[in-house]
């Protein structure tokens, strides 16, 4: 019997950059990453309660970094975030039930989630900032 | 030695013997957060600019106090399931993969304990 010769170095797949980026990839890989950001502003979320709970100076604390120009790019790419990865999640779950699964679809959904969602965050940011243009 | 042929190893709940539970807890949590994540935005947006007595006030409604409770929980019950997905994908080394599972958890509890004590803290 011949013997077992080390295995050879295999070719492995190649790297992202090397792929076409796909709107079903790039939704993806998005989702993921929304995800992932949420689960860090669930700590903002738990500082907001936690702020409220303790008192006005603490509140006061919170707000003033809330308004800070750092902190409200930290929220609309927050709320983009949970636009993002709930209009995507909702596309997610009729694919589990097998709607929308053709390639042709789920490319014009994958459109539709990113346009939906700026345009949530867009209202967002109006009706949070009316002083503005009052 | 296991005498079992590898398909009976993985047949009923599988390797892991969890079965289909995390893809089910994982799909049963973000339907939940669909109407939880709409009720938050209109919250949140209510409460922009507002000083804490609104704050305390809204959160002192049953209601509302009921409703944060149930999207806290949600969502760190559906982001411990995400994140144990993304770590099982990135992270192969597995004492590295270990602790972060630990951590993944722990951290979740913690946020999810400061926001409850938070709430309960302004409804009492």
């Amino acid at each position: 019997m011949a013997e077992q010769s080390a295995p050879r170095a295999r070719p492995l797949s190649p790297f992202l950059q090397i792929y076409r980026w796909p709107v079903t990839m790039a939704t993806s890989i998005a989702h993921r990453v929304t995800g992932v950001a949420l689960s860090a502003g669930t700590v903002l979320l738990a500082w907001w309660l936690i702020a409220a709970a303790t008192g006005a100076n603490a509140y006061h604390l919170f707000a003033l970094a809330a308004a800070h120009p750092v902190g409200q790019i930290v929220l609309f790419a927050l709320v983009w975030s949970l636009a993002f990865h709930l209009f995507n999640g909702i596309r997610h779950l009729l694919w589990d039930i097998g709607v929308g699964f053709e390639v042709s679809t789920a490319n014009r959904s994958g459109v539709a989630v990113v346009i939906v969602s700026l345009l949530a965050t867009a209202a967002v940011f109006l009706l949070s900032h009316q002083d503005l243009y009052r | 030695m296991t005498t079992q042929t590898p398909l009976a190893r993985v047949e009923g709940l599988g390797a892991a013997r969890s079965g289909t539970g995390h893809f089910w807890r994982q799909r049963v949590s973000a339907v939940a957060l669909i109407p939880l994540s709409a009720w938050f935005v209109f919250a949140a947006l209510s409460l922009v600019g507002a000083d804490r007595d609104s704050a305390v006030a809204f959160l002192h409604q049953p209601v509302n106090a009921i409703a944060m409770a149930l999207f806290v929980i949600a969502a760190l019950h559906h982001s411990i399931l995400g994140l144990q997905v993304v770590i099982e994908d990135y992270v192969h080394a597995e004492g590295w993969k270990i602790a972060l599972f630990v951590l993944n958890h722990l951290l979740a509890w913690v946020v999810g304990a400061v926001s409850i004590y938070a709430l309960v803290k302004i409804a009492l």
